[in-house]
């Protein structure tokens, strides 16, 4: 692959955070030719936590969520183009078609086509009053039906269900939260401190189930309720679905390149063709902290795994992304943060007592005695200790981690 | 900068700053950040200039503090962002110890 020129034009499919962050990476690595930048909302990139959040509630304007002002792509030197959808990938002649017709050539093209809500196949989700939350139009519609009185199920109690459930609590709505599985955040974290947001949850007024399995969701036109498959039912005006994303791969598939659950990428963002990139949510990409291949659905990777395909899509042999995976979600106030992502049967520690109220952590070890994963609930400092530990691999004293007393830097130093 | 342009206000006593142990103060509406390092002792803006999020409530590593909420990190002696999501530094601040007080350095207003 001969370094690019400054005759050379990249084009990033992509409007989302991730290919915000990549042409910024573009840039960074002092690539000086045509940058086109193709997203298909009307709205220059924009970050996603607030939409469930902030913007959800009406606390935030939809601008604040914004990656960069306008002057910023000027600045860059990035040709942004909006509203516009790209139809499939011509390898061959190197150029991607648009839906309408257009055709637009590239030297190095970059994939940033995110994902999408899952939508069960359920019978009744087609109806008026169903919802599901992933981009801005999304939360828009949704803040405007949450008013106060509405009757909301949430479909699903991973983050996305649950911060929608504080939003329509704040917002004096009657909330429902419903997860087949037998507690909250199931993918996320331990099944005790599921329990413990469940409560969270419940305290602030939303009835929560777990164990609920829909079966389909009631009304004519609109939706009225949700019938779960013990037959229960729970009357609501709005039902929100959030049980995960699947990623948006169709064009790569299209183009044939490697992809099945993600794009597949090595650990620069290079997909099978050594032209082609790929960043963000669609990725599936090698991670030190990770058995296997895993797709990442974080701010974290649509920031710097995006940042790190742009650069390496530029020339830049020396960056590559292995970042500790890391998540977050606010709820009711309270600041989660989750690093590592523990499998098999992890040794739990807690530091800090639970059943005193926010401001403890949970710690999870392998039978080695290593560091793998830590959820803090309003102790973000303990991450950041967390994370070095786990980085460094660290086997804290299981004793010492338990005791807030202990400074997670000394036992980041080994000192405690 | 000269002394006389400044006002200087006690924000913590030297003996109590642990190093690498961020402390926060308030001077009037102005939160800071006063950390303890090996060579000094340095006083920042405490509010991330990426979100609202009080930076001593961060970590500090080396010559960097990390902010809790997005682990964007700003050098502590120049206040330059060094990594994101934050691109604009935070004000510095200058600090001078006298006997065991720590005053940081305001510039007067006009």
């Amino acid at each position: 692959m001969a370094d690019a020129t400054s005759n050379q034009t990249f084009l990033v499919v992509g409007g989302g955070q991730a290919g915000g962050r990549a042409v910024e990476g573009i840039r960074k690595a002092g690539f000086d030719g045509t940058v086109i930048l193709l997203g298909e909302e009307e709205r220059a990139p924009y970050e996603r936590p607030p939409l469930s959040k902030q913007v959800l509630t009406g606390e935030a304007e939809p601008d604040s969520a914004r990656l960069r002002d306008e002057g910023w792509y000027q600045a860059q030197g990035i040709d942004l183009r909006l509203a516009t959808r790209v139809g499939r990938i011509d390898r061959e002649r190197k150029r991607v078609v648009l839906e309408d017709g257009q055709a637009l050539a590239y030297d190095r093209l970059l994939l940033a086509t995110g994902a999408q809500p899952k939508v069960p196949d359920l019978p009744g989700v087609e109806l008026t009053g169903v919802h599901v939350l992933r981009d801005m139009a999304d939360s828009l519609a949704l803040r405007e039906a949450m008013r106060a009185g509405a009757r909301v199920a949430l479909v699903g109690g991973g983050y996305i269900g649950l911060e929608v459930a504080a939003a329509a609590r704040k917002l004096g709505c009657e909330t429902t939260v419903l997860e087949a599985a037998p507690s909250l955040m199931r993918r996320q974290v331990a099944s005790e401190l599921g329990d413990w947001y469940a409560r969270l949850h419940r305290d602030h007024g939303a009835d929560v189930r777990t164990g609920a399995e829909v079966a389909r969701l009631l009304g004519h036109d609109r939706v009225e309720g949700v019938e779960l498959t013990d037959g229960s039912r729970i009357d609501a005006d709005l039902v929100v679905i959030g049980v995960g994303i699947r990623p948006n791969v169709e064009l790569a598939l299209q183009a044939g390149l490697e992809a099945g659950d993600g794009i597949e990428v090595d650990d620069q963002g290079r997909t099978s063709d050594p032209d082609i990139f790929a960043a963000g949510d669609v990725t599936r990409q090698p991670n030190p902290y990770v058995d296997g291949k895993v797709r990442l659905e974080s701010w974290q990777n649509a920031q710097n795994q995006a940042l790190v395909a742009g650069q390496a899509m530029a020339g830049a042999g020396d960056v590559r992304h292995a970042d500790l995976p890391w998540f977050w979600s606010d709820q009711h106030g309270i600041n989660l943060q989750m690093v590592g992502m523990p499998t098999g049967q992890p040794r739990h520690v807690w530091r800090g007592d639970p059943a005193a109220g926010p401001g403890f952590t949970l710690f999870y070890l392998d039978e080695a005695g290593r560091l793998i994963g830590a959820n803090a609930v309003d102790r973000p400092a303990d991450i950041a200790a967390a994370r070095r530990m786990i980085e460094r691999g660290v086997n804290p004293d299981p004793d010492k981690l338990a005791d807030p007393e202990v400074s997670m830097k000394k036992l980041l130093k080994g000192q405690g | 900068m000269a002394d006389d342009n400044l006002e200087w206000h006690a924000v913590t006593k030297a003996s109590e700053l642990e190093e690498q142990e961020p402390e926060h103060a308030r001077i009037g509406d102005t939160l800071i950040c006063v950390v303890k390092l090996e060579d000094g002792i340095f006083a920042i803006n405490d509010v991330c200039s990426h979100e609202f999020a009080q930076l001593s409530e961060g970590f500090v590593d080396g010559e960097e503090i990390e902010c809790p909420l997005h682990q964007a990190t700003f050098n502590l002696k120049t206040g330059e962002a060094t990594a994101p999501p934050a691109d604009d530094p935070v004000e510095t601040y200058p600090v001078k110890i006298e006997g065991d007080q720590v005053y940081v350095g305001f510039k007067k207003q006009a």
